[in-house]
């Protein structure tokens, strides 16, 4: 299939970039030209070929860069990946599915073979070659969601669910928009989602979580989330708020276009076989925002929205302050032509 | 002084009632300064029932953070059991001991501040004891305890927004955004896009 892994960091000298090739598949949250909080969910099915959508765990160019930045991560602060005791077998129905899941989707990169619950798992990118006792944790070098995660991009949490409630009891989050598993582990859905504004007014948690608490195996369901983030920093992590918060003074008519970047998380959840939780992979893709307007129609579209979001999400999602220079530099790529319905770019 | 009366808020932050009696085996009251009067009311409203309440009482009474006494008046009611504690940090390990042995049938009345109430509320449900078993009502002092979410050492009986953690000296603004398993709010560093701009530190929880 011929992926090439790029070189680059997510911190330091910021040297992450997209190819032509990542921003044309760059998961657009944006179907039309407004947006606010919905029950946004759609059965995680496989995708047209080449997008972000065609396999179950979408894996692309920054792959190895992002497992080295994650590594780094935990290096600096275990405390990004936990899980509370009960949580064990949750974590090897996640790394079973990551790890079939890989395998089935690329089988040059990755592959599983089984011999009862003696399996041999192989991760040809990150040279990993692995035998292990399935559901024994004792023949891995981590716990089971730790030892996978390490090896998947993205954040991923494990949500037991008892009380007509999920509770979010493990998870290995270092690619986070500005939220903290540490102290939000063990909280409940309403609990965890406390901070967004407007949402439970809607009654959007209300429904979602209605919704989740009847998920079925092997029908899972996906959603986008977007944000923005100054430099391609992968870690906007609340723990390291002082080391970044800086930066969101900094951006200038000058820099806004290079510095600039959309945060989107591709999530998904999918109801895990023997312990019934529900994981929870949240996929982070970055863009900035001058390689963005390379595709007309979300230049135009990034535009609109990003006038017109209410207050209270532009200040929840951290760039009001900046939002006026923002749109100043996206209006130079909106004719005022009308966009097409769907976030897919227009053919050439 | 009766019970406190919070502004609605986020959906993590705690809510408290008002304590009632309820039948049980066992009814362990840990409260601390004005929580005293929680219990001294919890006993009046339950009648008939006060007796029985009390002959199968155990209490766990300690100041408050604003100094506020009352042992004498909980030693008063004649409980079965009536522990003053200096603190709530000497207390815990009696609390857990109480709380280990316990039977069906417990019951579990908190009262007094947050910091007490959500301290001891997390040994509760770390004894595996169910939520409905557990009754809180808040009294007197509003002061928090704080998370920093940076360094993570806990502040206890912040007054002001913001206030700098005792810990790594940050100045954290408070949020509401609540952790029962850390039984604390969060803290978050106020000037950390623009370094050095930091507000007054005004007294708002008192
Ligand atoms: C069950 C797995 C889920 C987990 C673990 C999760 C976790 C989170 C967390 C930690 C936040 C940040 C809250 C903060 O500010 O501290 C968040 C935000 C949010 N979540 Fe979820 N969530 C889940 C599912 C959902 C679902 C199914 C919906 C569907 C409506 C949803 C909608 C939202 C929205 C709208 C926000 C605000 C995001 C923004 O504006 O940036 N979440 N979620």
């Amino acid at each position: 299939m011929g992926l090439t892994f790029n070189t680059e960091t997510f911190r330091g000298d910021f040297t992450f970039h997209n190819s032509p090739a990542a921003i044309r598949r760059f998961p657009f949250p944006f179907d039309r030209d407004d947006y606010m909080y919905s029950v946004n969910m759609e059965p995680h099915v496989p995708g047209p070929k080449g997008t972000v959508f065609e396999h179950n765990f979408d894996v692309d160019e920054h792959y190895l860069s992002e497992m080295r930045d994650r590594a780094l991560v935990l290096a600096e602060d275990p405390l990004r990946c936990q899980s509370l005791p009960h949580m064990t077998l949750a974590g090897w129905d996640l790394l079973e599915l990551i790890m079939e899941s890989k395998a089935r989707d690329y089988p040059d990169l990755f592959e599983l073979h089984k011999n009862g619950n003696r399996w041999h798992w192989i991760n040809r990118p990150m040279q990993i070659d692995q035998s292990f006792t399935f559901l024994d944790e004792t023949t891995l070098p981590y716990g089971p969601m730790e030892y996978i995660t390490r090896q998947a991009q993205g954040d991923f949490t494990l949500q037991d669910q008892r009380d007509d409630n999920l509770w979010i009891e493990a998870g290995m989050v270092t690619t986070q928009a500005d939220w903290s598993l540490d102290f939000d582990i063990g909280m409940g859905f309403h609990e965890w989602h406390a901070p967004v504004p407007k949402a439970h007014e809607l009654g959007v948690f209300d429904r979602a979580l209605k919704f989740l608490l009847k998920l079925q195996h092997g029908a899972p369901v996906r959603r986008f989330n977007w944000t923005m983030t100054v430099d391609p920093l992968l870690d906007t992590s609340p723990e390291n708020y002082p080391v970044w918060g800086p930066t969101r003074a900094m951006i200038t008519p000058g820099n806004v276009g290079s510095r600039m970047h959309l945060r989107v998380e591709l999530q998904t959840l999918h109801r895990l076989p023997r312990s019934n939780a529900i994981a929870f992979p949240i996929r982070c893709y970055l863009i900035r925002f001058d390689e963005l307007v390379t595709i007309p129609k979300w230049g135009r579209r990034l535009h609109r929205v990003i006038r017109d979001l209410p207050v209270e999400l532009a200040t929840y999602k951290g760039f009001e302050r900046n939002r006026a220079t923002m749109v100043d530099y996206l209006a130079r790529f909106d004719d005022g032509a009308p966009t097409s319905p769907g976030w897919m770019p227009d053919p050439e | 002084m009766t019970k406190t009366d919070f502004p609605p808020s986020i959906r993590s932050r705690p809510v408290y009632g008002e304590l009632a009696y309820r039948p049980g085996s066992l009814h362990l009251m840990v409260a601390d300064g004005e929580g005293a009067n929680a219990l001294v009311d919890l006993v009046a409203r339950a009648g008939a029932e006060a007796p029985g309440l009390l002959a199968r009482a155990h209490i766990i009474y300690m100041p408050g953070p604003n100094g506020t006494d009352l042992s004498a008046v909980v030693q008063a009611l004649g409980a079965a059991q009536f522990h003053r504690s200096p603190s709530y940090a000497s207390a815990e390990l009696r609390l857990r001991k109480v709380l280990a042995d316990a039977r069906m049938g417990l019951q579990v009345y908190l009262a007094g501040t947050e910091g007490l109430i959500g301290q001891a509320q997390r040994e509760a449900m770390a004894a595996g004891l169910p939520h409905d078993a557990v009754q809180t009502e808040h009294r007197g002092a509003t002061v928090r305890r704080v998370q920093c979410v940076h360094c993570k050492g806990i502040t206890e009986n912040v007054r002001t927004d913001p206030f700098v953690c005792a810990h790594c000296g940050l100045t954290l603004f408070v949020r509401d955004h609540y952790s029962r398993r850390l039984a604390a709010f969060q803290g978050v560093n106020i000037d950390a896009e623009d370094p050095g701009k930091v507000p007054p530190l005004v007294e708002r929880f008192t």
